[in-house]
């Protein structure tokens, strides 16, 4: 009985100082995004946390008219744009891709996926140069459409997750379908898409929230084109050496303005994820 | 070109084995079994599908075949004449009969190269369309021989949407893949043979050379503040990838564990915290937390206003403060994710294997070394390997956070905290020593690729992959 009531006991403590380190450590986590919140609201410039009032000039100065270096309105209309197209375009490149890696047989299959494994291997850096000088030839550098036509060209090579997905659908369903006289073409638009919904939603959010997040290939492409950046290479830029005294705090207030939709779509694709990994038809 | 519509026949058409020979035996079976016109479609594509009726598909295969010697004679035989000499006209003044100086340009090396690869590349394609050409004609002859009506153009786009759906599908990927990902990146491997670098040319990129081995030799130690640099940046990143793998996947496993411990609440709430931090944005926060530390930031002010601090810390501006900060803060950013896996895992673990032990006496210590500890390694280690591998490319966390700085007077343009990668964008971006910084790229491949191959070669889905389906 005492034995039991002192394993009890160290329990509780075992329990408080459990609970205390959670908090502690969710505090650790939780701050640096309590301090942008406070710093997009505050006067407080870059070398402080707490500013001396509470101002909504950061977030009315991001989209003044005249302000002449930084046009975040432009920016963050750029991004929009270009992540809708690419998300259009990067899907469908990776449906088709996935879908035939999975479901269709035929000669060069297990060397191509061999290759887009080498290909994946290679620092993306190495060749970023190279896509500068391609898109340079035929007039796209320091345009929207070059940075959709770099973001999408290989797309089709990220087709694993997709394809895991597709291994999942029983090949019996296809089987069947053959038989009552379905053409492949039939089986992947009639039968595999609408059983993949959380796939598809997962691979459109992946290739919409790319382009948000990219710095290093619009820094590659649109050089001194300001008005053609996308929001996180204007926001990298806006803390730069030369910039950051002038334009922390709206900074903080653009990188907010950013982040709620993307914090958002993360937790949905989180959810979609765990969907398509648990695989289309459930046991 | 559809294969699997043969049959053996007794009418003496011979038919040809496509799945099990190799491409040259297939060819030399066309020849050999081929009547006039499908010898002749060796040299005028299409002719035979021209003449045994399928009108378009012969006209696409002579147009395409037409268009490509057009190109090779117009520009396709100099591009490569080009893409070996690189060109070797410097651009030089001359003084006009006007009196005025007059520019005269040089050959463009880097064009040069470019359409060199672009070239090879066509060239290559049209190998294909010719091995389709070869094969489709001898199809024609064998089915008019067994007294069929070769197959009509409708017919064939049928088949692409149904046996030979896979070409329509990866038709477009494809080209996208071809054009910006395999020939950008063979390319830069032809770069790393080169000595193009911005700096030796004014800025104007004009003449460049084949240098062979020169720039690896440089690299790997042949040049001394090359090989000191590359060597030093190497081992650094190595370092880095292994404490930055482990501190994540240790703190990861803790903090899993103990926000599944028995007995605590509300454990969605806290797990939602951990979440919302990784949820925002990688680049928001990185450059958030860089600008908290930096020498006159928030930080050091705080601490030097309330008297902690005489002078600021030195978080990123010298060398082994800024590597421990950015071994620490990565465990800020990676945490949470290994967190979510390991719950997963954590979750799964079988509940009668507890119980079990319990009942053969197992306290808690036993119980997490026996049981828990050996299952999470087991299922853990092929994330462990990619996460290391995705930790030597790890290129946001240091370039947002310290940029390679403090910088190293003793490395070309590498600082104290610069990855292999980081060290690569710098050498492209801001001093444009592409050939060195394609060497580089090459041997990081190589690093990470046989890393990759021979963990990936001994997993499970590499090797059942039909099984599973």
């Amino acid at each position: 009985m005492a034995q039991e009531k002192s394993m009890s006991k160290s329990r509780a403590t075992a329990d408080v100082l459990s609970y205390i380190g959670l908090v502690v450590l969710s505090i650790i986590w939780v701050s640096p995004i309590i301090i942008l919140i406070i710093q997009s609201f505050t006067n407080s410039g870059n070398s402080r946390i707490l500013g001396t009032k509470f101002t909504l000039d950061n977030y009315i100065k991001l989209f003044s008219k005249e302000e002449v270096e930084f046009h975040y309105g432009k920016w963050y209309l750029n991004t929009f744009i270009v992540a809708i197209i690419c998300c259009i375009i990067s899907t469908f490149f990776v449906l088709s891709v996935s879908y035939t890696m999975s479901r269709l047989r035929f000669k060069m299959r297990k060397s191509f996926m061999n290759i887009a494994l080498i290909l994946g291997m290679f620092p993306g850096f190495m060749s970023m140069i190279a896509i500068y000088h391609i898109l340079k030839q035929v007039k796209l550098t320091g345009t929207l459409t070059g940075l959709v036509v770099a973001y999408t060209a290989g797309a089709g090579l990220g087709f694993y997750i997709a394809k895991g997905f597709f291994d999942t659908i029983p090949k019996a369903i296809d089987e069947a379908a053959w038989i009552d006289g379905a053409t492949k073409w039939q089986v992947f638009t009639q039968i595999t898409v609408p059983l993949s919904k959380p796939i598809i939603v997962y691979t459109i959010l992946t290739s919409f929230n790319a382009a948000w997040v990219d710095f290093i290939l619009v820094s590659y492409l649109q050089g001194d084109k300001v008005d053609k950046y996308t929001i996180a290479y204007g926001l990298y830029k806006m803390v730069d050496m030369q910039h950051i005294t002038t334009y922390y705090n709206r900074f903080c207030a653009g990188s907010i303005l950013v982040a709620i939709p993307l914090t958002i779509l993360f937790i949905c694709m989180q959810k979609f994820y765990a969907e398509g990994l648990s695989g289309a038809v459930k046991g | 070109m559809d294969d699997n519509n043969l049959q053996q026949t007794s009418s003496g058409a011979y038919k040809i084995d496509y799945e099990a020979d190799n491409i040259f035996s297939i060819i030399k079976q066309i020849f050999e079994h081929g009547d006039l016109f499908t010898k002749l479609s060796f040299l005028i594509m299409g002719l035979s599908n021209l003449v045994r009726g399928q009108i378009v598909k012969g006209l696409i295969f002579l147009c395409s075949e037409i268009t490509f010697f057009w190109f090779m004679f117009t520009s396709g035989f100099s591009n490569i004449a080009n893409f070996i000499t690189l060109g070797d006209k410097e651009p030089t003044t001359v003084i006009g009969s006007d009196g005025f100086e007059r520019k005269i340009p040089g050959d463009k090396s880097l064009p040069m190269l470019l359409f060199g690869v672009v070239t090879f590349a066509i060239i290559v394609g049209f190998v294909i369309l010719w091995k389709g050409n070869v094969k489709s004609a001898y199809l024609a002859q064998y089915d008019v021989e067994r007294g069929k009506r070769p197959k009509s153009i409708i017919r064939d786009i049928k088949d692409l949407f149904d046996v030979n759906l896979h070409k329509t599908m990866l038709f477009l990927p494809l080209i996208g893949i071809i054009a910006l990902t395999v020939s950008p990146l063979i390319f830069s491997i032809v770069i790393a043979f080169t000595n193009f670098n911005k700096s030796d040319h004014n800025g104007e990129m004009t003449l460049i050379d084949w240098v062979g081995f020169k720039n690896f030799g440089n690299v790997l130690g042949m040049s001394e503040k090359w090989g000191n640099s590359f060597w030093k940046v190497l081992l650094w990143t190595m370092a880095w990838a292994v404490f930055a793998t482990f501190t994540t996947y240790i703190g990861g496993m803790l903090l899993a564990m103990l926000i599944n411990r028995k007995g605590i609440k509300y454990k969605s709430i806290f797990r939602t915290m951990f979440v919302i931090s990784v949820a925002v944005p990688q680049f928001v926060t990185l450059l958030l937390i860089a600008k908290l530390f930096a020498v006159n930031g928030p930080i050091n002010t705080l601490l030097m206003e309330a008297g902690v601090l005489d002078e600021a810390l030195p978080f990123f501006t010298q060398a082994s403060w800024a590597r421990v900060m950015v071994v620490i803060i990565n465990v800020w950013v990676g945490v949470p994710y290994s967190m979510l896996i390991m719950t997963g895992i954590l979750m799964n673990i079988p509940a009668d294997l507890y119980e079990s032990a319990k009942i053969d006496g197992a306290n808690n210590k036993v119980m997490f070394f026996k049981i828990t500890l050996p299952y999470m390694i087991f299922v853990t280690t092929p994330n462990l390997i990619s996460s290391f591998i995705g930790n030597v490319n790890n290129f946001n966390v240091i370039y947002l956070l310290t940029g390679g700085a403090p910088d190293n007077p003793d490395l070309y343009y590498a600082g104290d905290t610069d990855l292999l990668v980081t060290w690569l964008y710098k050498l492209t971006k801001d001093q444009g020593l592409y050939g060195e910084a394609s060497a580089i790229g090459i041997l990081i491949f190589i690093i990470s690729a046989t890393f990759a191959l021979v963990t990936y070669r001994r997993s499970g889905a590499y090797k059942n992959e039909e099984e599973f389906q």
